[in-house]
């Protein structure tokens, strides 16, 4: 397989206007030579934000982050000092609480006259074995819908599902930086160096690329899973490895073709560099910003790749937001309708909004890097 | 042409042996070891030995991953544990079809949506429209499937009740039935594949034909052909129809939702690909000739935008076969995708992956199919490949 014409992307130069050229006396710095480049870093990103802002999607997606990473810090302030203290209620995993009703046991279900407050006696064998009429029956209520003690009621182990959801968050930011920083390390490290040396390394390194771009990562995974025992960090690096070593590779590789060329690689080359060290300090540096784009689909994809892998039951984790539609269905709760929509609406939305989330910035990102993108 | 292929075929077997040998290693780099797990710890050592023997695991490594990868190449995929005497090559081709039938229909589907789609948003850029239809794209396209598929079922399923909840077939209508599910199923594969011939024989003529008039008229009977083909096959076997259209009314749900889910990546790309071509020269130069609009974007504007479109078929042929996998799993349907769950779920081994494996020879073999289409699009890539 070969990508035709891969879209050849320009990488924006930090731009200099904030930084006043100054007449200089040789050998003389008027400031630091790291404050000089803070300031090129802090002129170089207002001039990308403001083409950012202009995406009002990309906001609404750094928005809808936010509003996660809020929730991600949400949890342990809440379990430590704020009203879910209780180990014993709120823990995601071992919490348990469910509101208790007594049910008036009754001979036949003719004799029921009110359905809340009284319950026939073959029913009652499910909760209260042995009991027979004129006993009280008392019966958990599992799940609960949402009341003032569990905003958004428990899973049918009794479990707080606004704790869960608290809790799994901070394992898919977890999960999703894992990805990100190996994806960005493995692609433009294979970028690079298939750029740098051509000839056979290039051939082999992008026919993997191929074979890895080609094959869907579902099925892969859930083998993989199947084989061995996958945690959340080693999920991520699989995905990282999985995704950097595919199509962002390619990409990253016609981008390091185009810095390749350039004179001060040969410059540097000239001045004594070793190949490693012009890969390293030159032609990664260089693919670096545009690696950063394809970062961010790396983190919608480990996203919602985890959540599925974890509803199929096959990642070893404590609670995430995929044990929690699992447990719902596993359960039986998830055909039911929309009668239980505690237990369907909240995890199924967090996947779906976390990935659209980072998938609005990276095409807002996509345009500020691309500037053929851009709408005027 | 033909070389063209050859090569792109020597390709695909380089690359599904490298595949293999994956998979190979996966398995030797599984924690324990594969052998001590169904060998019997209490029968004599030299029975055990002979076992490791007749099995191929006496061996070195390299030995045993050859003999995985040629055993593979002829067929030879193992026995499943799971349901013991059958053959893993037997259960899988039992289940590809259908498989191919639910990636061909969504892959279709997906394609057209988002390629008709697409070229309309770029055309009509800037509207509350455009800006709706591309969330909801996109929210579809990053939505977290199991879930989309379950709220699927829930409304189509559960509460207006147009389709059947899961499953392949309704089993109560099917008792007694004259056929087994696998034959009536062969039966719509076939009509299909006659009616899909007789449209891309349809299409080829109109490529080879210079007037627009004599295209459409060639376009328009192959699909006029293609119909009467497929109502008239129908209409000649009276008995089984009613069983087809039970297997027709399980599809049509998890059709749909893989449809939806796959279609957003094409639209987004189509719509970018046409903005750039919309810069173009020609496309001003059809304007100021006073070429109607929707010619322009038809004629002149898509079909170059197109190219892009197909390249990203190869991404969009794993992000559905992954789709597939899971649509598959959450509606019950007896495919590979769910079996290859199914036999991870139980440490199926040798079943496991052989699906993989399968899996992997329809993501090549979609992607040859691809390559080929656009190689007849665009001459220029078989030139540059010739050299």
């Amino acid at each position: 397989m070969v990508i035709k014409d891969q879209d050849s992307t320009e990488v924006l130069e930090p731009q200099i206007d904030g930084v006043e050229t100054v007449e200089l006396a040789e050998g003389e710095l008027p400031e630091s030579l790291l404050r000089v480049r803070l300031k090129l870093g802090w002129a170089g990103f207002k001039k990308n934000w403001k083409l950012f802002s202009e995406n009002k999607l990309g906001l609404v997606g750094l928005g809808v982050i936010l509003l996660f990473a809020l929730m991600a810090i949400a949890h342990p302030i809440m379990r430590s000092v704020g009203p879910w203290q209780d180990d014993n209620v709120y823990d995601p995993v071992i919490g348990f609480s469910a509101p208790v009703t007594d049910f008036e046991v009754v001979a036949t279900e003719a004799d029921v006259v009110d359905p809340d407050s009284q319950i026939d006696q073959v029913t009652a064998q499910l909760w209260c074995f042995g009991s027979v009429a004129g006993d009280i029956c008392s019966i958990n209520q599992t799940p609960a819908p949402p009341s003032a003690d569990h905003w958004l009621g428990t899973d049918p182990l009794g479990r707080d599902i606004a704790s869960q959801l608290t809790f799994s968050t901070r394992a898919a930011f977890l999960l999703g930086t894992i990805a990100a920083v190996v994806t960005v390390a493995v692609a433009t490290t294979v970028g690079a160096i298939a750029a740098f040396y051509g000839g056979w390394i290039d051939n082999f390194l992008m026919r993997l690329a191929d074979l890895v771009l080609l094959l869907p990562l579902i099925p892969i995974l859930i083998v993989v899973s199947g084989l061995f025992t996958v945690t959340m960090p080693l999920l991520g690096v699989l995905i990282g490895i999985l995704s950097g070593f595919g199509g962002t590779a390619i990409v990253l590789k016609s981008q390091a073709l185009s810095v390749k060329v350039k004179p001060f690689i040969d410059a540097a080359r000239v001045s004594g560099g070793s190949n490693m060290h012009l890969i390293f300090k030159h032609v990664i540096p260089n693919v670096l910003p545009l690696s950063f784009l394809y970062m961010m689909f790396t983190v919608t994809e480990a996203v919602s790749l985890e959540a599925t892998l974890s509803f199929f039951g096959l990642i070893n984790a404590d609670m995430t937001w995929g044990i929690m539609l699992s447990t719902a269905q596993t359960q039986g709760y998830l055909r039911s309708g929309l009668e239980f929509w505690w237990l369907l609406i909240p995890a199924g939305l967090a996947v779906s909004l976390l990935a659209a989330g980072f998938f609005f910035v990276g095409r807002a990102m996509d345009e500020v890097i691309n500037p053929r993108l851009r709408s005027r | 042409m033909l070389k063209f292929i050859a090569k792109r075929l020597v390709q695909m077997a380089f690359l599904f042996f490298l595949f293999l040998s994956l998979v190979f290693f996966l398995l030797q780099a599984q924690p324990g070891d594969i052998t001590s797990q169904f060998l019997d710890p209490t029968i004599p050592a030299e029975v055990q030995a002979l076992l490791l023997e007749r099995l191929g695991l006496d061996g070195s490594i390299w030995s045993q991953w050859w003999a995985y990868v040629t055993n593979f190449f002829t067929g030879n995929l193992g026995v499943s544990f799971s349901q013991y005497p059958k053959e893993v090559i037997d259960v899988i081709a039992e289940r590809i079809p259908r498989t191919l039938f639910l990636f061909t229909f969504a892959t279709i589907f997906a394609y057209g949506l988002g390629f008709v789609l697409g070229k309309r948003l770029a055309w009509r850029r800037g509207g509350f429209g455009e800006a709706s239809i591309t969330v909801s794209g996109v929210l579809l396209y990053t939505i977290f499937y199991p879930w989309f598929a379950i709220l699927m079922i829930l409304l189509f399923s559960s509460s207006l009740g147009w389709f059947p909840i899961s499953g392949f077939l309704t089993p109560e209508f099917w008792r007694g039935a004259p056929f087994t599910g696998n034959e009536v199923f062969g039966q719509l594969l076939l009509s299909f594949t006659i009616s899909a011939a007789f449209i891309i024989g349809g299409l080829i003529l109109a490529s080879r034909s210079e007037e627009r008039p004599q295209q459409r008229m060639f376009r328009r009977a192959g699909y006029i052909v293609a119909a009467l083909a497929f109502v008239l096959f129908w209409a000649l076997r009276t008995e089984m129809r009613p069983f087809a259209v039970d297997i027709i009314h399980h599809t049509v749900l998890p059709v749909i939702t893989l449809t939806l889910i796959a279609f957003a990546g094409t639209m987004l790309l189509t719509r970018s690909s046409m903005l750039e071509t919309l810069k173009e020269d020609y496309i001003l130069t059809a304007r100021a000739k006073g070429v109607p609009d929707k010619d322009i974007r038809d004629h002149h504007a898509a079909r170059n935008a197109l190219l892009p479109v197909v390249t990203s078929f190869i991404l969009g042929l794993a992000f559905i076969i992954g789709g597939g996998v899971v649509t598959e799993t959450v509606f019950g349907w007896p495919g590979i995708g769910s079996l290859l769950l199914q036999a991870t779920v139980i440490e199926d081994v040798p079943l496991a992956t052989g699906a993989l494996g399968f899996i992997g020879i329809l993501a090549l073999m979609a992607h040859l199919l691809v390559d080929i289409l656009y190689s007849v699009l665009d001459p220029r890539v078989r030139v540059q490949t010739g050299n």
